[in-house]
C-alpha cells in the first residue's frame, strides 16, 4: 500500500492514469504522444517508462503482449484499498 | 533538395506489395529484379510523382530486432496523411487490418496506428483545418 500512495504522489503518473482511465489499452508510444499533445509534458520516452514501472509495481497499471506490441492498462483495484481503510461515509446531517 | 524515396523494411515483398496495393491502395511505380528480391516501390495515387515508398527486404540481422523493439513500445516506422482518418479506420479495419491505436484526437490532429503485416506499424494523421489555418499565420 505504501507503494500506491508513492505511485500517486507524482503529478505526471497521476495524468497517466487519468489517460488511461479515459481509454484504456495504450502503448507506450502513445502515452508519450497523448502526454505531450494534450499536456505539455517533454518527457523523454525512457522517463515515461519509469513513471510506467513504478506504477505497475504498485498494481495501478498492468500490461498485456498482443501480438509484437506491450500495452499498458489501468487496475483501480488498489486504489479500493485506501477506501476500503478509511471510507468516505457520506455524513448525514439530522 | 527534396525527398524523393523513403524506404520500409518488409518481411516478404511480394506479400507487401500485395498489401500496400491491394489493401491501402497505392500504385506499384518500380518491380526491378535484383538477385533474389526486387527494387519495389509503390507511390499514392494522390501523388502519382510524390515520394516513392521503396519496400525493402528485412533480410539483414540488425532488421529484426530493430524492429522488434519498435513494435514492443508501439512506435510507428512510417507515416501516412489521410483526409478522413474515421473513413480510413473502418475501411481497413472492415478488410481486417489491426490497429494498435485507433483513430485518438492528439490536439492539433487526429492520429492512428495499425500493423502492416509485414514487420512495422504504421501511422495515419488527418491534421485539423484549423490548425492548419493558423500555422498559415
Amino acid at each position: 500500500m505504501v507503494d500506491v500512495f508513492r505511485a500517486l504522489d507524482d503529478e505526471t503518473r497521476r495524468l497517466v492514469l487519468d489517460e488511461l482511465s479515459a481509454r484504456d489499452g495504450q502503448t507506450l508510444f502513445e502515452i508519450c504522444s497523448v502526454l505531450a499533445m494534450r499536456h505539455g509534458l517533454s518527457l523523454t520516452r525512457q522517463a515515461i517508462s519509469q513513471h510506467l514501472g513504478v506504477l505497475e509495481s504498485a498494481g495501478l497499471v498492468e500490461t498485456e503482449r498482443r501480438g509484437r506490441s506491450k500495452f499498458h492498462y489501468f487496475n483501480p483495484e488498489p486504489l479500493a484499498e485506501i477506501t476500503g481503510r478509511w471510507p468516505t461515509r457520506k455524513r448525514t446531517e439530522q | 533538395m527534396k525527398i524523393a524515396l523513403t524506404s520500409l523494411f518488409v518481411d516478404d515483398q511480394r506479400a507487401a506489395l500485395a498489401f500496400y496495393t491491394e489493401v491501402l491502395g497505392f500504385n506499384k511505380r518500380h518491380d526491378i529484379p535484383l538477385g533474389d528480391d526486387f527494387w519495389l516501390t509503390v507511390v499514392s495515387p494522390e501523388s502519382p510523382d510524390g515520394p516513392e515508398l521503396l519496400l525493402e527486404p528485412a533480410g539483414h540481422p540488425a532488421v529484426k530486432p530493430y524492429r522488434d523493439a519498435l513494435a514492443e513500445d508501439g512506435i510507428p516506422l512510417a507515416q501516412f496523411a489521410v483526409d478522413d482518418i474515421e473513413a480510413e479506420h473502418a475501411r481497413l479495419t472492415s478488410k481486417g487490418v489491426v490497429f494498435t491505436q485507433p483513430p485518438t484526437d492528439i490536439g492539433t490532429a487526429f492520429v492512428a496506428v495499425f500493423d502492416d503485416t509485414c514487420g512495422n506499424l504504421i501511422q495515419l494523421i488527418e491534421m485539423k483545418p484549423d490548425e492548419n489555418h493558423a500555422d498559415a499565420h
